[in-house]
């Protein structure tokens, strides 16, 4: 494992520096030109499609059509007519954008089978941008039908979801398919630059690792304020999806994942147990399902280092969304480029600052057209089920452990197996006591 | 009458945003008799003619939050920068005489004690916990739109109490005002730009409100030479003659203003009263004061920082907010209290601008 981890990330490396290279002299192009044929079976154009239009699936298209080479978007999908409708207007008055958007109405697809059309409608590449829990689906059905794939984190809301991820993943490296994850701290300079200081030893022995996103919360979509379309529970659910578990994992899932990746990052491999605490203090109505407002973790690497992680969603406390190490000669705040060594500044970031939400679809497109596509599905997958795992110790109460989780039959899914309808029943939000709650199933 | 009933008409045309009917509701209630409003009582607040403005401590109600005001007087003064000033931009000239009315001014750029207490709704949250019914002042208040949630910590790790509010777009910094005006009953507003250069060189001529000296802005002044790497706590250095803080450095501040680069030459060889340049466009408007990340001569009192879209550039969503700028780390604001109401007019220039509403 750790061998290909490394190989990955030298060649992530490699491609940044052939990016940031192109974004400041367009010295690439040569390169660019030799490679294009690779990919697509000889066409230079790669055709992207859509899968989920929110606010983020919107803003990953959007860099996608911006990276070298021709791209087109060709199709989309989502769940919902008002989300893709407002994602296309979006898309499409953005005057740059317009000639790589070619989207007519039937490649435009409505409802939850639409991920399957947008897969059939000779695409190269697919977006995913669901809410997390369809992504285990979707990406099985994109490498299937042989697809590179973007897709954003979490991969997977449970150990079920992790495992399908997991072994699409590694069809896809059969099939040199490009797997790019949303993690984009990895493709940012000031973090790639302080990662490989702190590996390589500047700080000593990193033994301690402090890992935070506590912040106000995100936003809410109640019953009364859903738009016309939305009816049935699932629907309301699908809309709403942020507060229940089998479609975010919790927010330790969706937004914490960002920190603990880091620090998976640093320490080149997974946390081997964990223990936690967490709750629902202040954020307790209805409309806010069944997650927690507040988790507390302490993991536990292989080398006994410990990563201590607290996530909160509580307007008015102590706000910070970072990553912080202890090393046995100094140590560092990840997340703003600094290391200290003896209390004393030793050295901070002072480089060039990229977009990293750009950036890593630059990395992506780049090495699809160069063919050698990236892959960061272990990635993206191990560090769900980091947080998976996080959320299993606090749902629960216990002590876990890392392969006991992974192997958990625990499937949040609604059904088993059969395809789901605006019909089918979802399960009844139920928010979890610590010390009764089981989630090893 | 008249008068509020086209203000009334040209505001129909806009999206119904949550709120902003009762917003309008409370917007032309300022143009009418301030006795006939309810208004929050608090000690040497109240003046009728200039020389009756006193300093005084403004409340958040139903917090513990507070933050100072202090009286400009109103006067002549030359806005710009001369041709000779080290450091000087084009835009900050032909220089033109420009008369203002008096004010109040923030002592301080507002902190995130203030801008959360609107921001997360601070205060209808206490309410909740501690059983209170909402007062007159604050039932208009909780009218006025909130911002949608921030996604990340806004604060990027640099401190919270005591710090200025960053990060916000000139949208944002003024919907703050129109609620603080209802929260407070007193009518609160971003400065122009003229106002504000008037306040930062409170009678100075020089480069600086301390004379021409860059080597002396470390007691005036955060800025990039001595801020290490963040922005401080506000009123942490020395004000200058007027007794505003931080009107060099620590965060750019909002103006009403739009950025024109060659603005002042509609001015030139003649004496304005109160001039504003409504923006156009949504980028760029202006920011003044300079900031913890700019060089001493970004921070003179006559250089302008215009806003543009790259402030949004890692705001991971489409459409991006309204709301924030979340790579304007640098960006903050402060607020004035004009003397004299406001006319129907007035207020339409100093609200949010259409331009802004839409975004989305």
């Amino acid at each position: 494992m750790s061998n290909t981890e490394k190989k990955s990330a030298s060649s992530r490396r490699d491609f940044l520096k052939v990016s940031t290279a192109a974004a400041v002299g367009g010295a690439l192009t040569a390169n660019l030109a030799a490679a294009r044929n690779v990919h697509a079976a000889g066409s230079d154009v790669i055709r992207v499609g859509l899968i989920g239009c929110g606010g983020r699936g919107t803003g990953a298209v959007s860099q996608a059509l911006a990276t070298e080479g021709p791209v087109k978007l060709v199709a989309v999908g989502d769940a919902f007519a008002y989300r893709l409708e407002s994602s296309l207007h979006q898309l499409q008055r953005r005057k740059e954008l317009a000639e790589k958007i070619d989207v007519p109405k039937d490649r435009q697809f409505v409802g939850l089978d639409a991920y399957k059309k947008v897969i059939a409608s000779d695409v190269d590449l697919v977006i995913l941008a669901t809410p997390p829990g369809f992504r285990p689906l979707h990406m099985a059905a994109a490498v299937e039908a042989g697809k590179h794939v973007f897709m954003e984190k979490p991969v997977a809301v449970d150990a079920a979801g992790v495992r399908s991820v997991l072994e699409s993943t590694r069809k896809a490296k059969e099939k040199n398919l490009g797997v790019g994850v949303g993690l984009q701290r990895r493709h940012q300079l000031t973090y790639l630059d302080t990662i490989k200081r702190l590996q390589d030893g500047v700080i000593g022995d990193i033994h301690t690792m402090r890992v935070y996103w506590n912040g106000k919360g995100v936003w809410v979509r109640t019953r009364e304020s859903s738009p016309e379309e939305i009816k049935t529970e699932m629907q309301y659910q699908v809309n709403n999806w942020y507060y229940f578990n089998w479609l975010s994992g919790d927010h330790i899932c969706e937004q914490h994942i960002h920190n603990l990746d880091v620090c998976n990052w640093l320490k080149n491999g997974y946390p081997v147990a964990a223990q936690g605490m967490g709750g629902r203090q202040v954020r307790v109505g209805e409309e806010y399902g069944e997650i927690f407002d507040h988790h507390a973790v302490e993991f536990e690497y292989a080398d006994g280092s410990r990563m201590f992680s607290w996530c909160r969603h509580m307007p008015g406390c102590w706000d910070s969304v970072s990553e912080h190490c202890q090393g046995t000669k100094g140590s560092s705040d990840i997340s703003r480029a600094m290391i200290q060594v003896a209390g004393k500044e030793l050295w901070t970031y002072r480089g060039e600052k990229n977009n990293p939400y750009q950036t890593e679809h630059d990395d992506l497109f780049a090495s699809i057209r160069a063919g050698k596509p990236l892959n960061e599905g272990e990635i993206g997958a191990m560090s769900s089920m980091t947080a998976i795992l996080g959320r299993m110790c606090t749902y629960s109460g216990k002590m876990i452990r890392m392969e006991e989780a992974l192997a958990s039959n625990q499937n949040t899914w609604p059904t088993n197996g059969e395809e789901l309808t605006w019909d089918t029943k979802p399960p009844v939000p139920s928010v979890a006591v610590p010390g009764v709650t089981n989630v090893l199933g | 009458m008249s008068k509020l009933v086209r203000v009334c008409t040209a505001w129909q045309g806009l999206p119904v945003l949550a709120g902003l009917v009762a917003c309008l509701v409370s917007l032309v209630a300022w143009a009418q008799e301030p006795a006939s409003k309810p208004v929050l009582r608090v000690k040497d607040a109240d003046a009728k003619t200039q020389d009756e403005m006193k300093p005084y401590t403004e409340q958040i109600s139903g917090t513990e939050v507070t933050f100072r005001m202090t009286p400009i007087r109103g006067g002549k003064f030359v806005m710009g920068s001369p041709d000779s000033e080290p450091g000087r931009n084009e835009d900050e000239g032909p220089q033109h005489e420009v008369e203002v009315e008096p004010f109040w001014m923030g002592v301080c750029e507002v902190t995130w004690d203030e801008y959360e207490i609107w921001s997360f709704e601070m205060d209808i949250q206490r309410r909740k916990l501690t059983g209170t019914k909402p007062s007159e002042l604050d039932k208009v208040a909780d009218a006025v739109t909130r911002p949608t949630p921030p996604y990340t910590d806004m604060t990027f790790g640099m401190g919270k109490e005591g710090y200025p509010a960053i990060c916000m777009t000139q949208l944002a910094a003024k919907k703050y005002c129109e609620w603080l005006s209802a929260k407070t009953g007193r009518f609160y507003r971003l400065p122009t730009e003229a106002e504000w250069e008037y306040a930062c060189r409170a009678g100075t001529t020089t480069a600086y409100n301390f004379g021409d000296d860059p080597a002396k802005l470390d007691e005036y002044a955060w800025y990039a030479k001595n801020s290490k790497g963040k922005y401080q706590k506000v009123g942490t250095k020395k004000p200058n003659a007027w007794g505003l803080y931080d009107m060099h450095g620590n965060v750019a501040e909002w103006v009403l203003d739009g950025y024109y680069a060659d603005g002042y030459s509609k001015f030139a060889g003649k004496v304005t009263k109160n001039p504003l340049l409504l923006p156009e466009a949504l980028y760029p408007r202006v920011t003044r004061g300079g900031s913890w990340a700019a060089p001493a001569d970004e921070c003179r009192s006559a250089s302008r920082m215009a806003s543009n879209e790259d402030w949004k550039i890692q705001d991971p969503q489409i459409p991006q907010s309204k709301w924030y700028h979340t790579d304007a780390t640098f960006v903050g604001f402060r607020v004035v209290r004009p003397l004299r109401a406001p006319t129907p007019e007035e207020l339409k220039a100093y609200g949010p601008d259409e331009m802004q509403i839409n975004l989305e």
